[in-house]
């Protein structure tokens, strides 16, 4: 389902940065499309609208975590096999590079929650226009920014 | 309607279903234990009395699978649109099905000590 509307906002824009435009008669417009003169495509000029950006976020956020589970059950079963293990996990986390990467895990997982939000938001119908999708992409970046921001505080 | 074998509902309506139901237990779960760590002091003692009682292994568990379940359904939707040959597509998938049902069988052990 968000794949199709993805396409629909990636292609609407291409189209308006290709410059279509509405040519007035029947002959006219054929003499558009069949004349010879050169195509602009300058694919330098083409970008991703940021409710797209949003979109490949959730997925490479997604798979982050994916991934990411597997330090944290480690984790966990360390700091549940007893106090020695519990202590070894807090020392583990003193470590810039175990930081680093419960930072990273903390950031998909809060940006990841945040695009999924938005997304039960648009089951109910909010947040679906072409207007409202780009604000609600906003304010989904917006938020999870400051929280990732507030995670590498909680975590240094 | 597209039928593939590969998807876990079988159906795009009934993955959808699956996606969303699990996304509400698994931010529900977040949401619990992200509150917890930073509304009580964690040492050792609370850390385990946690993870000890009934309910909470039962919620872990249930956030567990539903990850599994969610996983699935997004990284299927994802290696579908991305890797179009079928021979390494059912390879990466297979492979991240055999992840989640680690996954899920370490979780059983560490939150019930088998």
């Amino acid at each position: 389902m968000c794949r199709f509307r993805i396409c629909t906002l990636i292609l609407t824009y291409q189209l308006t940065a290709a410059g279509f435009r509405s040519c007035g008669t029947k002959r006219e417009c054929e003499s558009a499309v069949n004349s010879k003169r050169p195509v602009n495509l300058d694919l330098g000029k083409f970008h991703f609208p940021l409710p797209a950006i949003t979109s490949i976020l959730h997925r490479v956020s997604g798979i982050i975590i994916f991934v990411g589970v597997a330090f944290l059950l480690y984790g966990l079963q360390l700091s549940l096999s007893g106090e020695d293990g519990f202590g070894r996990v807090s020392e583990l986390l003193d470590s810039f590079l175990a930081k680093l990467i419960i930072w990273g895990i903390l950031s998909a997982l809060l940006y990841h929650l945040v695009a999924g939000i938005k997304h039960l938001f648009m089951d109910m119908g909010i947040g679906e226009d072409l207007e409202s999708g780009r604000l609600a992409a906003k304010i989904t970046i917006v938020v999870s920014v400051i929280l990732i921001v507030l995670a590498g505080v909680w975590v240094w | 309607m597209v039928n593939s074998v590969t998807n876990l509902g079988r159906s795009g309506v009934f993955d959808w279903l699956i996606q969303r139901v699990t996304a509400y237990v698994l931010a529900l779960y977040t949401i619990f234990l992200l509150g917890f760590m930073l509304t009580s002091d964690v040492n050792y003692e609370t850390w385990s009395a946690l993870f000890g009682q009934t309910w909470f292994r039962i919620f872990s568990l249930l956030a567990l699978v539903s990850l599994g379940a969610h996983a699935w359904v997004g990284l299927w939707t994802v290696t579908t649109d991305y890797i179009k040959s079928m021979g390494p597509r059912f390879l990466v998938q297979a492979a991240c099905g055999l992840t989640m049902f680690v996954y899920v069988v370490w979780g059983i052990q560490i939150l019930w000590g088998l």
